[in-house]
């Protein structure tokens, strides 16, 4: 096979059909792939099914921590988890420019077969289209994804169970995938140790859902970071959020980074953290199974749900000052000095 | 984080606060022109452990926030029209001037470039020797040094296409300001990092001519209340001084290299500000040996006209006569996504902090 992507690899001939058996099918290797239909035939079970989609585009393709291909894949996985689902399967669409070396994919390839088997998911269905150079950057991923939901957890994602007096957790520190991938894209700081802690937490997430009897509430912390969640979550419940800042774990390096640069932490974007909202009674065992899992061994409980601030998040400042917690506005830039 | 999370301890803040309503017997106005004080205060929620009877104003100290929305039309129409790429500071993108911002020019094929340093915007002239490049040199004592050593060293290096269009400013002429304007003030936080690069000889007709206490501050919420107490206890016994709080960064001489950098590059200038007017001696501009690289004097830009009034009261938040609250446009139609006037663009604008922290209870 050719080193580089030419556009006869998207042409639908021959020269797809080897890329499609000797990449995708090589790595993604299963059943349902092999059955080489338009659409993949899966089982079902009686449950109902959460469905959802999400495109990856990032810069660059290769970050400490992750790349495009593991992030399509833990993305899609952990918006199925955090609506209370079991994720089965994915598909994954790629849009490829025209010269995008055939290692570098390979590599992503790779990278999205390994997440999945992590995370346990298969990916039954895919598609490849390729683009004149300059009509895309590299490589744009979609994955689609299916998961059941238990009849006991279908309202989970709606934020309606969540009640007054609720405990908020988050599963460790904030701010690590968007202060990594800047400094990647930047090299503001060449010796860090920034690193984007996207990974798939459907594992954990299944053990809350499975062990405890209260929780309320689910959702990942991406975009926005943990105050354009919060916010979220106080709109769409009519209830506000107590938040206590020292409670909120940031790491050393997510907090140099930011007090340099003048961004909030709480603003910064993850990829392997969700808040979790669970009844008081539960605390110990929450805390418990979080610190006991590989992706929540600096879980926090930061704060409460009170019915007195109604869609307002209030921030008990470190220092032990009070102020509302704003969503993030803007694109953000570093400040002048 | 060391050096941080030392002057953020719960415990300090609580003695400090003790201390301040123990002795705060008076009522204070006190106000910092610092925009790194306006947002720590906003960020740690002061004004709610504060007592009532000290009260903090924001001046003049957003570097973004006084820069004239003339400065912003000239930076525009050289994005725009002369084939250039432009660096400057993330804060300035976004500041409306009379017609676009920065932002809204990237949007036209603009090249635009966001740097972080001067010495960016050197590297992306050596690497673009066939494009003009201009760095908007903006802010006081603070970054002008970085801006003087870039012109030195694109002097050096013989990069001949790099030029500055220079709105840095001095600090004292417009705190001045604000007392010959009759604004009420007990005393003056002063800038920090301005005064790392000018010691504080700068300060020194506040306690003397103007009977203003002057405590320079560092940005931790410890040490913006130590300042605090250390200026009650001045405005108290009547003996006003300039003192140093930010001990740890600042030397009584300042950086003299730095001070060495200025003097060489740049010389004092009459310079408009944002809500103030024109301050006498208040600018800074490139001195003759360096004329070459200022883009005032390679480009011809025309001035537009200045704005029409939108009920914008900028200029009465930068000189402590109001709260952003009392702007009819605060938090309507005039917020960090769609700004109106420059104190809600930048991170360290009064109502930017204002509306990001409100507080709370």
């Amino acid at each position: 096979m050719a080193n580089k992507i030419e556009i006869g690899h998207g042409s639908g001939g021959l020269m797809t059909q080897e890329l499609i058996q000797e990449l995708f099918m090589k790595y993604f290797d299963n059943q349902w792939l092999k059955a080489e239909g338009d659409s993949a035939i899966v089982d079902s079970t009686h449950q109902k099914i959460a469905f959802t989609t999400d495109s990856y585009v990032i810069n660059p393709l290769f970050f400490p921590g992750g790349d495009l291909g593991k992030l399509a894949v833990c993305g899609t996985v952990n918006d199925l988890a955090v609506t209370g689902a079991r994720p089965s399967y994915l598909t994954a669409g790629f849009i490829i420019e025209e010269g995008l070396s055939l290692e570098t994919l390979e590599n992503i390839v790779k990278s999205m077969k390994a997440e999945a088997d992590k995370a346990g998911v298969h990916i039954v269905a895919g598609d490849t289209k390729v683009v004149e150079k300059g009509q895309a950057d590299r490589l744009f991923i979609n994955t689609s994804g299916m998961g059941f939901v238990d009849e006991l957890h279908k309202n989970l994602a709606n934020g309606k169970l969540i009640t007054e007096g609720d405990r908020v957790w988050v599963n460790g520190t904030l701010g690590d995938h968007e202060a990594a991938i800047m400094n990647a894209r930047e090299a503001y700081f060449e010796n860090s140790r920034l690193e984007s802690d996207c990974a798939s937490l459907n594992g954990l997430i299944r053990e809350l859902l499975d062990r405890c009897n209260t929780i309320r509430f689910i959702r990942d912390i991406t975009r926005g970071g943990l105050a354009g969640i919060l916010h979220e979550v106080a709109g769409m419940s009519s209830l506000g959020f107590e938040i206590n800042e020292d409670k909120i774990p940031i790491s050393e390096g997510v907090q140099a980074f930011c007090e340099s640069l003048g961004y909030e932490p709480l603003h910064m974007a993850c990829e392997g953290k969700c808040i979790v909202i669970a009844d008081e009674s539960e605390a110990e065992r929450v805390a418990s199974i979080m610190k006991n899992h590989e992706f929540g061994k600096n879980a926090a409980q930061i704060g409460q749900i009170t019915k007195e601030h109604p869609g307002d998040v209030v921030l008990d400042t470190m220092i032990g000052g009070r102020r509302l917690l704003e969503p993030p506005r803007a694109a953000k830039v570093p400040r002048i000095c | 984080m060391k050096y941080i999370n030392e002057y953020r301890q719960k415990h300090l803040v609580e003695t400090l606060l003790t201390n301040i309503k123990a002795e705060a017997t008076g009522d204070y106005h006190f106000m910092e022109v610092c925009g790194s004080h306006t947002h720590a205060i906003r960020r740690f929620g002061l004004p709610s452990l504060l007592p009532e009877n000290i009260r903090l104003l924001s001046g003049p100290g957003c570097p973004v926030c006084v820069t004239d929305q003339n400065y912003i039309n000239r930076a525009v129409e050289l994005a725009l029209n002369n084939d250039t790429i432009i660096a400057t500071y993330g804060d300035l993108l976004h500041v409306p001037g009379n017609d676009k911002s920065l932002n809204d020019c990237r949007e036209e094929d603009a090249d635009v470039r966001v740097v972080y340093s001067s010495l960016d915007a050197l590297a992306i002239a050596s690497q673009n020797p066939e494009k003009s490049v201009v760095f908007l040199a903006i802010g006081f004592e603070t970054t002008a040094p970085a801006t003087a050593i870039a012109i030195q060293k694109a002097d050096s290096q013989n990069i001949n296409n790099l030029f500055f269009l220079s709105a840095h400013k001095i600090m004292p002429p417009a705190m001045k300001a604000v007392i010959d304007d009759g604004v009420t003030l007990n005393g003056y936080i002063c800038p920090g990092h301005v005064s790392t690069i000018t010691g504080k000889s700068i300060y020194e007709d506040f306690p003397e001519k103007y009977k203003v206490a002057t405590v320079i501050s560092g940005f931790e919420p410890t040490d913006i209340l130590q300042s605090i107490l250390m200026l009650i206890r001045q405005v108290n016994s009547g003996d006003f001084k300039t003192e140093i709080q930010y001990k740890r960064a600042v030397k009584p001489e300042g950086n003299v290299r730095a001070q060495q950098v200025m003097d060489e590059v740049f010389e004092i200038k009459v310079d408009r500000w944002r809500g103030f007017g024109t301050i006498p001696a208040s600018g800074l501009k490139l001195n003759n040996r360096y004329s070459e690289y200022d883009a005032d004097k390679k480009f011809s830009i025309p001035i537009p006209e200045p704005e029409e009034d939108n009920g914008c009261i900028c200029g009465e938040i930068l000189k402590g006569r109001k709260e952003p609250e009392e702007c009819r446009l605060f938090a309507t139609v005039c917020t960090p996504r769609n700004p109106k006037g420059a104190c809600m663009v930048s991170a360290e604008g009064s109502c930017n902090a204002h509306f990001k922290y409100r507080n709370y209870g």
